[in-house]
């Protein structure tokens, strides 16, 4: 017999080890996430996937699911708040959808249309970021980077490089470049390395494929995060 | 340089976890960290490149742009502003004919606001390349310049200049107690470690720093699934001790003068909770700004050394342990234990994620017991006095006393020990303090409280504080206050998570936003809205304290936020004019308001 925890009144199979949102995943249950992936360690730093265990607010993704926990996820105040933090990441950068190539294929985006964010709420920052497109195949918009670190750990787990870090600290927070001098074009990134792809919005995106799936045939154009995630990430559980 | 970074790292056995140590070495000698020394430095310590990078660009005392010879960061701390800060700082840079964030054109000084310094008690307070200086006045600070300008090393100051005073007004039970030399050691071995702990047990002994954890529990978790207090089967498995001095919560500097006075003690706590759970090696983990202090605290390491109170076979127990002194680099998060954690292991300071805690997983992966500077002097004081000693004092909740730091609007700002349970009115006629409008009760991420409510006592049930305590009289502004302490947190906030990464610095501007007199009819319920975000949200203490100023006026003076309101439905939150700067410099236009004017017209 498996142990089990409760999230929103259904019973949720788990074994030792697991966290929260690897559970809910395996069992169907979509938690909104953008930092989590779950081929790489947990980070726990967007704070999307924010369920309330037995109470208490707890990231679903780092957090380790116990015998009869009682797990909140889909509620009106949590979704409420999940809105206003992707609200957040949206005025902190510079987000333009209609002018971004990601548009349709952006896990930020989707998320936002997922819980409804109708407009930013919060003054915008205006920061001025930069771009870096000096390598020959893959760029990097920083205007859009919400620091996930999904670039980081894929390049350490998957491809066994160290091209991303994140640096500084607080607002001055930024994507940095392993390479002497700070450029992606002097760094040993391959086009064909995980760490190029994984980016939820488009701080990294291949050169010269922007526009090869037409606006209405992508991603989430026809379908909702929860299903595509669950699609993905579900499968590749059950490995 | 390459020869001086290479005997550096050699000096440091190439060890990544000495980073800081090794970065502010260069960054004294160089007065930043050229990026030809991060270069050799990841290659010398095996290191990425942009971890070193990182670590250089989170704390606030490492630089990428050279600093002055003489690099002066002034404290902004509320209690200095209360004594003029402002004023003074603008003052000074008049004098040095430096802007403040700049270095003068000769190279020869540099001019910034910092942090709290620790030095409440003795403002207006500051650092000179990293040396406290104390109750500055014009006069000093002519004295300051006139030394600058004659490039005179700060060896040959007036000693003066650096006077830190201990300033203890009213010690009781820990602060009447002599440096233990051994006492507390020998205590411990007799009794028995497992019935010391005991002790530490009964005595009730709570953490100093504020979240109050059960000392016990934390030894206790620390050494479990070994035998728990036995030499033997310890020095199986590495365990750390790390003492908490990374003092950084505005407010508080008794832990300063504990280990400026009483550091002995302090030792010797981390001594005996070495001996209960099993660690070998301890770390004190000194905030940047008690640079001051390093010297003396490395003579009483080795005094103790030389007396057998750290090394081998400490005291003919057959039990070996000793402490490194690790200097923190200006970052507030580094208080928080698993932060400090982080900045021991060389990398900068940004919370783990929890579980696992410390006690099972901490420095270097392996069970780590983080405990507060008091916590560890209560801890040798009942190793050699016994818990109940201690439990006989305080509340039933809150055993023993807390050791206060307080400053502000009072007549004798200091050190004060008080049993928990005292109220905050007789705190108050103590101190000569009157007038009072409130007082700032666990620093920023405390708790302000009004002057109907000096019947409240200090203590975990109560009002839990680290130990800072400012007082503000009836000419101060709530709102200055809390102004100050949003630019604090926002300043601070490692930026690792959204909402305080960006909560903090959308709470900093929506309370400008208010202060300035720009606010309107739904700002209030904005700013309200967003505390409970960051509050509720957030990965750590830092944040989910960081609306604690805004949230705990708010309740207490609805009507002096509504007062400062206009009386228009909506004002945006951007300054068009302001806004529309960088258009008219490159139109090469100077009539600010034009606009306004046009659309007015």
């Amino acid at each position: 017999m498996s142990k089990t925890f409760v999230i929103d009144g259904k019973v949720i199979p788990f074994e030792e080890g697991q966290t929260i949102i690897q559970a809910a995943t395996a069992a169907g249950v979509y938690i909104p996430h953008l930092c989590h992936n779950p081929k790489f360690t947990p980070h726990g730093s967007c704070k999307l996937c924010t369920v309330k265990v037995n109470g208490r607010n707890c990231s679903a993704c780092t957090f380790p699911a116990a015998e009869g926990q009682t797990v909140t996820n889909i509620t009106q105040e949590l979704n409420d708040d999940r809105e206003k933090i992707t609200q957040m990441l949206f005025v902190e950068g510079n987000h333009f959808c209609p002018s971004c190539e990601k548009t349709g294929n952006c896990n930020l985006q989707a998320v936002a249309y997922h819980l409804g964010m109708t407009d930013n709420h919060f003054p915008h920052f205006f920061e001025n970021r930069e771009v870096d497109a000096s390598h020959p195949d893959v760029m990097i918009d920083h205007n859009r980077c919400i620091f996930c670190t999904l670039c980081v750990r894929a390049s350490q787990q998957e491809d066994g490089k160290n091209v991303f870090a994140i640096s500084g600290r607080g607002l001055e927070k930024r994507l940095v470049v392993n390479s002497e001098s700070g450029l992606l074009k002097d760094s040993d990134l391959d086009v064909n390395d995980c760490a190029a792809h994984i980016c939820p919005t488009g701080a990294i995106l291949i050169k010269r494929t922007g526009y090869k799936v037409p606006i209405g045939q992508r991603i989430f154009d026809h379908a909702h995060i929860d299903t595509v995630a669950l699609a993905a990430e579900g499968a590749s559980h059950d490995e | 340089m390459q020869q001086f970074i290479e005997q550096l790292a050699q000096e440091n056995e190439f060890k990544p976890t000495r980073l800081l140590k090794i970065l502010r070495a260069v960054q004294a000698k160089y007065l930043h960290i050229p990026k030809e020394a991060i270069e050799q430095l990841a290659s010398l310590l095996s290191i990425p490149r942009t971890q070193i990078q990182n670590v250089v660009e989170f704390y606030s005392f490492f630089h990428s742009q050279p600093r002055g010879k003489y690099d002066i960061l002034i404290s902004s701390s509320i209690t200095d502003l209360m004594v003029g800060q402002e004023e003074l700082i603008n003052y000074f840079s008049e004098k040095l004919g430096v802007e403040i964030g700049e270095v003068r054109a000769d190279g020869v000084v540099s001019l910034n606001n910092t942090s709290c310094t620790g030095m409440c008690d003795q403002s207006l307070a500051g650092l000179v390349n990293g040396y406290a200086i104390t109750k500055l006045t014009k006069s000093r600070i002519d004295e300051i310049v006139e030394n600058v300008n004659k490039q005179l090393p700060l060896e040959n100051w007036s000693r003066d200049l650096f006077d830190v005073q201990d300033n203890i007004i009213k010690p009781d039970l820990l602060l009447n107690q002599k440096p233990t030399h051994g006492e507390a050691i020998n205590s411990t071995f007799e009794r028995g470690l497992k019935e010391t702990l005991d002790e530490v047990e009964k005595s009730g002994l709570r953490g100093r720093g504020g979240a109050g954890y059960t000392t016990a529990w934390k030894w206790k978790f620390c050494s479990e699934d070994e035998g728990i207090c036995d030499v033997s089967a310890h020095q199986q498995k590495q365990r750390y001790i790390v003492c908490n001095a990374d003092e950084g919560e505005p407010g508080t500097f008794k832990d300063r003068v504990l280990l400026n006075s009483y550091a002995d003690s302090v030792f010797e706590g981390m001594t005996v909770a070495a001996a209960i759970v099993g660690a070998t090696q301890g770390f004190i983990y000194l905030r940047g700004e008690y640079l001051h202090l390093y010297e003396k605290l490395e003579g009483i390491l080795k005094a103790r050394r030389d007396a057998n109170l750290l090394g081998k076979n400490i005291l003919q127990h057959g039990f070996d342990f000793d402490i490194e002194i690790c200097l923190g680099a200006g970052a507030y998060i580094c208080g928080e234990e698993s932060a400090l954690i982080e900045s021991l292991e060389g990398k900068a300071g940004i919370p783990r994620n929890r579980p696992p805690y410390p006690v099972t997983s901490g420095y270097l992966g392996k069970p780590t017991s983080v405990n507060n500077v008091e916590t560890f002097l209560a801890a040798a004081n009942i190793a050699v006095h016994g818990g109940e000693w201690f439990a006989n004092l305080g509340t039933a909740k809150s055993k023993g006393t807390k050791i206060l730091s307080i400053s502000g609007d009072c007549a004798k700002a200091g050190i004060y020990e008080y049993a928990f349970g005292t109220t905050i009115q007789t705190i108050l006629n103590d101190c000569g303090a009157t007038d009072v409008l409130g007082v700032q009760v666990g620093g920023p991420s405390g708790t302000f409280i009004a002057n109907d409510e000096f019947e409240r006592k200090i203590a975990f049930e109560d009002l839990a504080t680290g130990g800072s305590f400012i007082v503000f009289n009836n000419s101060r502004n709530i709102l200055d206050i809390v102004h100050n302490f949003s630019h604090f947190f926002a300043h601070e906030s490692c930026g690792f998570c959204t909402p305080c990464r960006v909560g903090t610095s959308l709470l900093k501007k929506q309370v400008d936003k208010i202060v300035e007199g720009h606010g309107s009819a739904g700002d209030i319920v904005a700013l309200e809205e967003l505390c409970q975000i960051i509050k509720n949200y957030s990965h750590c203490g830092l944040g989910q304290t960081a609306a604690n100023p805004v949230l705990t006026t708010l309740e207490r003076y609805p009507e002096l936020y509504q007062s400062m309101l206009k009386k228009i439905s909506y004002e945006p939150g951007f300054d068009l004019d302001k806004s529309l700067e960088t258009a008219r410099r490159m139109a090469h236009r100077d009539d600010a308001h034009a606009h306004l004017a046009q659309v007015e017209d």
